[in-house]
Order: structure tokens, then C-alpha cells, then sequence
């Protein structure tokens, strides 16, 4: 096969090619390697492993010859730089973590490589995941592999795992692993036209996953397709007994909750969801999806979440909270960057303020104030009180529908730069994603149309705790009646 | 109660001690926690905060402090929080202590203190919860850097906090020699305060008798019970004199200097840290499974309360020796095993007796004994199946003491076996009487004082070994015959 045909496979398609080896795992990694290196542009890897897929892979063609094949076996997969990887630069985007080797593996890129997925190296993000457009990296911003037609102006991938996403949309990776606190998988998947699973919060382990806001931090697959993220997920999934708070219940097998069945589901559409400003065509979407849903045998049930305008403040605090407390490691004093000074607070002071971006010290600041004495209760406590609101919202809701629908983002991918100016504009891109992270309950994004200057737009589906069967069955409805066919501008291997 | 010239004064005392965990792991790591280790050499990267490390409760910790807080007669909570306490320090490696703050894994408990003059004072405990220690920075490594080791990063500690019921260094020294006994008891915590096991911070505040509480200070870390009590009369007085003088006392938290005996300030209430509590993400609510607790209670060992009531009613002893023989549990067991069915008065005396005196000479704790719980117990058994006398077993256990030889061994090599052949015994009486024949008329006229005079004679001519009530039983004959 030809590279940019291996390319053009998805993932079950790629696994099911290996299996009746039409084409070895090296070849795959190989052309994946070259896409890599092609896509270079996009700045879509921090760290490329070129050597190092290519000696996994070898070892899943061993596996495959001797018909051995593990679930992942010989895929080649993009790492967000912000899980911790064995003796690999391991950056989370900032300068602070200079030269950072972990001595361990996390626990989701180990029970990947378990499942024999090849690694073709660490994706770019927004630095320490705290961003919605991957431009707050130290290693600079990426750029969506869609441009507008007719304009050429680099548009944003969305955040924070925009480099996760760029790879998938331009074929330099079958899938990647993201993280998503308030949005970063699903907004990033609904800007470059893929679909992006946020899991149930303790579905996937947070070990060796570098913290932004614990309670709210969780991992998942990234993929082309409904069925390369549910069997990405089964590989991701499962209970750590070295995260307090990862879920012990059982991994149900994903790839098959995808028959099709949703006959008689009651998806709630949330009146709360509408929102000022919002593009109408976004609108007209997500009717769109209410009504391939509908077709398809599922009944739409309005609902209401009443607490969701609360949603957006009680995340900044809750969030930004966590985060004051879990970048406090970052020192000079035992790993990364080290600026020296005078006496301990200087070398503390310089460290910091050189190690640390914009954004990170703005919510390192802005966390530090919700919990500092005398603003603690006005600020901490009501957000983790909206958060208990929020939750129960979501309860009542399930007691009525068995998913809800609703579009991913408000906006399309933007160009770079365009919103830095106004930190709240940003924050506001996270408006429907961030209520499932403070409720910690599943949900998807697929794609599902083009905007009318020609960039993706995906329809998210939130589902019931520790549900990710119904919100997969649901997507690929929504998935293979939307037919969303289209191509960035850039994919490596061309457009053929 | 303090006088001084202006007259009463009342030193009000509360307590936080910090008694370290006695755990093979640490309380979020499976590091080691051994004492004495090279440095940097028990640390897992949870212990030094490497990115996306995460805590895991250690759950023999918890039963260790939930057997704590039943033995100090307190509430377990079924459902406790650990929070994060946040500030920086090179030795503090993820910039925040895991902690518990607002809901503790015990509440309300009591500690009782005996008295000297007999009674016994309760003394509250506000509260027991579990938090990790920090490293060590060294600063005398290098004159111009600071080392960190983070062997103790991460090693659980009980805060144990006493409501300000103590009134003055003594009891304050009192309540920490009754926690510590506890503790040992209970084998939570073996409270070496000389390897940093148990520290202690002092609150001292003074008022009028009846008034309300003064401002406190709070003097930090005080890792001995004399150091404790040196710096609360220092503070007290301290603190007395500046009111005296139209001051104020001014919350402060102090250090104690050993050198010169004196508290000075650390930091005033001004530059305290806010210290941004909240609950840690990374770990659930602690639950405590009731059945677990109760199973935990069922297996407490008996504490020293308890047993010093035993003793009195067991072994008849008086209230004060029972106090002396249970404040160690080495010590009661060592008790216990020679008063096994012998004589209990006469091994509590031996023990406390002879036996301390010798380690006090020695310089060395019951747990290094030269002589054996056994040994001692067969002493006093050959006392009292009359083979040697009282006084010869003073001798025969200095002979243990300096050889940690048997003491039947002893006798039988020294020849020391008492004489009780009545045949013998009055052999030696006649010779003595007849050697001794004006003193036998003197005594016969009446001088009643020769008796004692008679008796040193013949055990001399036994070279001590006679039986003492034979001799008495015999003499007493011959020489009214």
C-alpha cells in the first residue's frame, strides 16, 4: 500500500489490515514517521519518536507473525505531552519542566503499550492544559490543519489538546490520547473535525497525567471515528489502584456497544443551551442532530438544567483553585528549570516567573486569591456548592432521558491570535463543555457539518456516569448520519 | 499557680504534639520509613512531587491512629477529609502538606493524669488527625547552600491536640509522659523524642486566676519533655513580667532556645501564612468502616490505667508502686513475669528496688537487663523456699547483676546454700554460747540488747548461711534453758 493510502485508514480499518496483513506494523509506523515529519508546519508534536515507533512496531509484527495480536496491536498513536512517559521529554507545553525525564510511565500510556499501540511521539498543548486554543505553549502555538476557503489566515486547533487533535485531522496519527478539564478534548475535536471522548471522571487513571485541577482533570481518547475512540477507550480504561480516585468497575467491551440500537432513547435537548451570540447556523446543527436522532428511532425529550449559567464561574474558581495548589512543585528546587538567586525566595520568584507563561501565572494568581482567607467562602465554597447544583442537574435530568445533545462549542475554529486580547472571550469557548467536568459525566464530540466559511462543527452528547456505551451508541448515529466526509487543507499524504 | 509581685498569676498550657506513625511505608507512598537512613534514599517520586504523582492513604496508618484515638477514650469520626496545607519550602516538596483540618479522624478524648498528691486530673483532647511530615533541609552541609534529604517527606504523623487544660510545666510534663506511655502501650508511636519520633509545640498564655484567657504564644517544636517544661516556665514568667510592666502580649509564634533557655520570636500573627486550606482532590473522603473500628477496639491492648488498677487489685500493691511499675510497658511486663506466681510485693520491691538502682548505675533501660525476668523470679524463689536469706540474695544479685548468671548457679558455686540442719545451726549456737559464757549470764540478768549480739555471732561462725528463724527458734531455747 502506498503511504497515502495507509494513511487515509482509520483505525479499525488499520488494525483490520494488520490482521490480515496487508501491510506490516513497520510499514504503517514508517509512513506514519514520514507524516510526522511532513506535518512539521502544523507544530503538532513536541516530541517526535520516530525510533521509537519504529522498534514498538517491530515488536508488534512479532506478535502479529506469531498471531499473538493484543487489541492496539502495531497502531501507531500521538501522546499529549502532558501524560508522563518513561525517559522522554516530558514538557506539559511549559518551559518549567526544562529537561524533564519521568522515571515512570502513566498509567493510560501504559495499559496502552499493554495493548501493543505504537508510539510516534508527544503532542503539543496549551501550557500545564490551561488554554481552549493551543496557543499558550512554550513551544509555540499550533495551527489547525483547516483553513477558511479563501482565507489563509492559521487558524487556532482549539485547546488544550490541539496538538492531539491536529495530528488526528492531518493524518499524522491514527489517534492520540488528550485530556480534557473544562473542554480540552471535545472543543479541540470539534475545531479540526474528529471526535473526542471525555470519559466518566475515575473511568481513565490520572497517574502520571501532570495535574491542572484534579477533580476535574480527565483523561481520554482522541480518533476519526466513533469506533477508533471506543476501542481506543477500552484500551485506556480501567481501575488504578495508584489513583485514589479512579472508579474500580468493570470496562464493558466498547467497540461493541456500537450496533446501532437506539431505538426508543430519550435524548433531553437542554433549553439552557441556547445562548446570546451564538452563530445561528450552530443552532440549526444541533436541531439537525435532534433530527437524525429522531430518525433513527431515539425520542427527544426537552429538559432543563437550570444551574448552567453557573456553570463557566464556578469552573474558573474551582479549577484555577486546584491549580494554585498542584503548580506549587514546580520549584527549581528538585526537577526542570532552575533560575538561581540570592536566597530561597528569589530563586523561587526567578524560577517561576521565567518557567511559567502568561496564562498559567494569571490562574496560578487568580486561584491563589479564591482560597486565601477571608475570600475562601465567597469564592471556593459557593463554586464547590454550584458544582453539588450542577451534579443534581444532571441526576434529575438522567432520571428523564437516557443522553442529552448539545453543540460542542459556540464558535468555530479561530484564527491565532484573534482572541488573546480578552482572557473572558476565551474562557467563553468552554461554555457547554465545562458542565459534564464539574458533574463528571461522559461526553462526546463528533463531527457532524461545516460552518458556512467551511471549518468543522461537532454536536456533543453527554450521557450518564460510568454510561460511555449509550454516548457512543448515540454518536456514531449522529456520526453516520451526518456523513461528514470533508478534508482539512493540509493532511499528510495529500488530499488523494 | 505563679506569684509574683503583683501576685497570682495562671499559666494556661494546650499541647500539639506530633507523634510520628510507627509504619514500615509512609502515609501516601509505599517508601520506607527507617530511621538513620542515607539520605535521599526512602523516597518514592509521590514523596517528591513529581508531576502527576499521586497520593494513595496507606491504611495501616489509619488503623494506627484510629487504635490511638481509642486509646485515648475518644470519638472516631467514620468520615474524616485530608486537606491540603499550602506555603512553601525547600523541604515541603509539593509546595502543600496533605493534612486534615476541619473534620479530623478523631475527635473528643481524655488523657488522666496522676497527681503527686494522689488524684488524678483529666485533661481534654480537642483532637487527633493524621498528616504527612516534611523533609529535613540541612544547612550545615555547605556555607553557601542549603541540602535537602527527603527520607522523612511524607511519613505519617498523628497531631495530637490537648484542650488548654494544663496549668502549669509540670503537669504539662506529666500529660506528655502519659501520652508517650500511651502511645508506647499502643505501639502507634514509640516516642523517641531524641530521634524526632514525638515533638511537641507549646500554647502558654497567662491570666488572674477566674479571668478570662490571656493571649497565647506558641513555642514550636520542642523535641524533649524537659525542654517542654523549661520553656513554658520561661514563657510564663516571661509573659507575667511584660504585662507587669504595662505591655501586651502580642500572639506570636516562638522558638525556644536551648543554649540560653530562653523563647524568642519567629514570627508575629502579622506574617503568619494563610495557608489556603482546602480539600486535597487527589484523595476521597476517608471512611471508616464501623465493623473495622470495633475490630480495632476488640484488640486494643490494655492500657496503663487499667492495668495499674490491676495491679492494686490483683497483685495488692499500692496505688503509687502499681503507678511506678506500669507508666513503661517494659517495665510492667517485666514485673508481671516475675511476680508470675510468686510473691508479688516481694517482686515489685525487687524490681523497683534493687533492680532500677542497678540500671540507674548502669545507665541502661529494662529492655538491656543483665538479669532476666526469670532469673529474678528464681531469686526470689530461693528466698523463699528458705535455700539462702534475704540478705544473701542482695549479694547474689549484685553476682547476677555483674556475671548475668543464674542465681541458683551463684549459690551452689559459692557455696551459699543456707543452713536450715537444726543439728548444725545448734552446733555453731553452743559454741557461740559457750565461747561467749559471761555474755550468756549478763543476758540471763537482763540485758535483753545481747540477743542481736548473739545472732550476728553465729551467722558470722555460718558465714551467714544459717536459717534465720531456726537461729531465732534455737537461741531463743538454749538460752532460756
Amino acid at each position: 500500500m502506498s503511504d497515502p493510502a495507509l494513511l487515509a485508514l482509520n483505525l479499525a480499518e488499520a488494525r483490520d489490515g494488520l490482521a490480515r496483513k496487508l501491510f506490516s506494523a513497520r510499514e504503517l509506523t514508517a509512513a506514519y514517521n514520514d507524516a510526522v515529519a511532513e506535518a512539521k508546519p502544523l507544530n503538532a508534536y513536541i516530541t517526535p519518536t520516530p525510533e521509537h515507533a519504529l522498534a514498538m512496531a517491530d515488536a508488534a509484527d512479532e506478535r502479529l507473525a506469531l498471531g499473538q495480536a493484543l487489541p492496539l496491536d502495531g497502531i501507531p498513536i500521538a501522546i499529549k505531552d502532558l501524560f508522563c512517559t518513561k525517559d522522554i521529554l516530558t514538557t506539559a507545553g511549559s518551559h518549567i519542566l526544562d529537561g524533564f525525564h519521568p522515571p515512570y510511565e502513566s498509567t493510560v500510556t501504559e495499559k496502552l503499550w499493554q495493548a501493543g499501540a505504537v508510539m510516534l511521539g508527544k503532542t503539543n498543548l496549551d501550557e500545564f492544559a490551561m488554554g481552549s486554543s493551543n496557543t499558550t505553549s512554550w513551544y509555540g502555538p499550533v495551527e489547525n490543519p483547516w483553513r477558511k476557503p479563501g482565507d489563509n489566515r492559521p487558524l487556532v486547533p482549539g485547546g488544550s489538546s490541539g496538538g492531539s487533535a491536529a495530528a488526528i485531522a492531518a493524518r499524522a496519527a491514527l489517534a492520540a490520547t488528550g485530556t480534557d478539564t473544562g473542554g480540552s478534548i471535545r472543543q479541540p475535536a470539534s475545531f479540526c473535525g474528529i471526535v473526542g471522548l471525555k470519559p466518566t471522571y475515575g473511568r481513565c487513571s490520572r497517574r502520571g497525567v501532570v495535574a491542572y485541577a484534579s477533580s476535574l482533570d480527565h483523561p481520554g481518547p482522541m480518533g476519526r471515528t466513533v469506533r477508533d475512540v471506543a476501542i481506543m477507550l477500552g484500551a485506556m480504561a480501567g481501575h488504578d489502584p495508584r489513583d485514589s480516585t479512579s472508579a474500580p468497575v468493570p470496562v464493558p467491551d466498547y467497540e461493541k456497544a456500537l450496533d446501532g440500537g437506539i431505538r426508543g432513547l430519550r435524548v433531553g435537548i437542554p433549553r439552557e443551551y441556547r445562548v446570546d451570540g451564538m452563530p445561528d447556523e450552530i443552532e440549526a446543527l444541533w436541531q439537525q442532530g435532534v433530527e437524525w436522532l429522531r430518525e433513527s428511532g431515539a425520542e427527544p425529550v426537552e429538559i432543563s438544567l437550570p444551574m448552567t449559567k453557573y456553570a463557566l464561574p464556578a469552573y474558573y474558581i474551582i479549577a484555577l483553585a486546584e491549580a494554585s495548589s498542584n503548580l506549587a512543585r514546580y520549584d527549581g528546587v528538585r526537577f526542570g528549570l532552575r533560575v538561581d538567586g540570592d536566597s530561597l525566595e528569589e530563586m523561587y520568584e526567578l524560577t517561576r516567573a521565567a518557567g511559567f507563561g502568561a496564562e498559567v501565572r494569571r490562574r496560578v494568581l487568580i486561584g491563589t486569591y479564591v482560597l486565601s482567607a477571608g475570600y475562601y467562602d465567597a469564592y471556593y465554597l459557593k463554586a464547590q456548592r454550584v458544582r453539588t447544583l450542577i451534579a443534581r442537574d444532571f441526576a434529575r435530568a438522567f432520571e428523564r432521558v437516557d443522553c442529552i445533545l448539545t453543540p460542542t462549542s459556540p464558535s468555530t475554529a479561530f484564527a491565532i491570535g484573534e482572541k488573546s486580547g480578552d482572557p473572558i472571550e476565551m474562557y467563553l469557548n468552554d461554555v457547554f463543555t465545562v458542565p459534564a467536568n464539574l458533574a463528571g459525566v461522559p461526553a462526546i464530540s463528533v463531527p457532524a457539518g461545516l460552518s458556512g466559511d467551511g471549518l468543522p462543527l461537532g454536536l456533543q452528547i453527554i450521557g450518564r456516569a460510568f454510561d460511555e456505551e449509550t454516548v457512543l451508541r448515540a454518536a456514531e448515529v449522529v456520526e453516520r448520519a451526518a456523513q461528514f466526509r470533508h478534508l482539512p487543507g493540509f493532511v499528510a499524504g495529500g488530499r488523494s | 499557680m505563679i506569684e509574683s509581685r503583683s501576685g497570682k498569676w495562671e499559666t494556661v498550657i494546650g499541647l500539639e504534639v506530633h507523634a510520628q506513625v510507627v509504619s514500615k511505608a509512609k502515609l501516601f507512598s509505599g517508601a520506607a520509613t527507617d530511621f538513620g537512613a542515607e539520605p535521599n534514599t526512602q523516597v518514592s517520586p509521590v514523596d517528591a512531587a513529581f508531576p502527576g504523582m499521586l497520593p494513595v492513604i496507606n491504611r495501616f496508618c489509619v488503623e494506627q491512629a484510629v487504635k490511638t484515638g481509642l486509646g485515648l477514650a475518644a470519638e472516631i469520626n467514620q468520615s474524616s477529609v485530608f486537606e491540603r496545607k499550602n506555603y512553601f519550602y525547600p523541604d515541603l516538596p509539593a509546595g502543600y502538606q496533605i493534612s486534615q483540618y476541619l473534620q479530623p479522624v478523631v475527635g473528643h478524648g481524655r488523657v488522666s493524669l496522676d497527681m503527686p498528691d494522689g488524684t488524678v486530673r483529666e485533661i481534654g483532647i480537642t483532637r487527633l488527625h493524621l498528616e504527612q511530615d516534611a523533609g529535613k533541609s540541612l544547612h550545615d552541609q555547605q556555607p553557601t547552600l542549603t541540602y535537602v534529604d527527603l527520607n522523612r517527606a511524607g511519613v505519617a504523623l498523628m497531631e495530637i491536640v490537648s484542650e488548654p487544660d494544663l496549668r502549669s510545666a509540670e503537669e504539662a510534663g506529666l500529660y506528655l509522659r502519659k501520652l508517650r506511655s500511651i502511645l508506647r502501650y499502643l505501639g502507634t508511636c514509640d516516642g523517641n523524642m531524641e530521634e524526632g519520633s514525638l515533638r511537641c509545640d507549646c500554647n502558654v498564655s497567662v491570666c488572674r486566676p477566674g479571668e478570662p484567657l490571656g493571649t497565647r504564644c506558641e513555642i514550636k517544636n520542642l523535641n524533649s519533655i524537659r525542654y517542654v517544661m523549661q520553656a513554658i516556665d520561661y514563657e510564663a514568667r516571661r509573659q507575667i513580667e511584660l504585662i507587669e510592666e504595662g505591655g501586651r502580649i502580642e500572639q506570636q509564634t516562638r522558638l525556644f532556645d536551648v543554649g540560653r533557655g530562653i523563647t524568642r520570636p519567629m514570627r508575629s500573627k502579622e506574617e503568619a501564612h494563610d495557608y489556603r486550606y482546602f480539600p486535597d482532590p487527589d484523595l476521597l473522603p476517608l471512611a471508616l468502616d464501623p465493623d473495622w473500628v470495633e475490630q480495632i477496639r476488640a484488640a486494643l491492648p490494655e492500657l496503663p490505667d487499667a492495668k495499674k488498677a490491676r495491679f492494686v487489685s490483683e497483685y495488692g500493691l499500692s496505688a503509687e508502686d502499681a503507678g511506678v511499675l506500669v507508666a513503661e510497658k517494659e517495665t510492667a511486663l517485666f514485673f508481671e513475669r516475675v511476680a508470675d506466681r510468686r510473691d508479688a510485693k516481694a517482686a515489685a520491691n525487687w524490681v523497683m528496688g534493687d533492680l532500677f538502682g542497678a540500671l540507674n548505675r548502669l545507665g541502661i533501660g529494662i529492655g538491656q537487663s543483665p538479669v532476666s525476668a526469670g532469673q529474678l523470679g528464681a531469686l526470689i524463689e530461693l528466698i523463699a523456699d528458705g535455700t539462702i536469706s534475704g540478705r544473701l540474695a542482695k549479694d547474689v544479685f549484685g553476682e547476677m547483676v555483674a556475671s548475668g548468671a543464674d542465681p541458683a548457679a551463684i549459690v551452689a558455686a559459692k557455696g551459699l546454700r543456707q543452713v536450715t540442719d537444726s543439728a548444725a545451726i545448734e552446733t555453731a549456737i553452743d559454741a557461740v554460747l559457750e565461747a561467749q559464757a559471761d555474755k550468756v549470764a549478763e543476758y540471763r540478768a537482763g540485758r535483753d540488747k545481747l540477743y542481736g549480739f548473739f545472732v550476728g555471732q553465729i551467722m558470722r561462725a555460718t558465714q551467714g548461711k544459717a536459717n534465720p528463724t531456726l537461729v531465732n527458734q534455737l537461741l531463743k531455747q538454749k538460752l532460756a534453758g
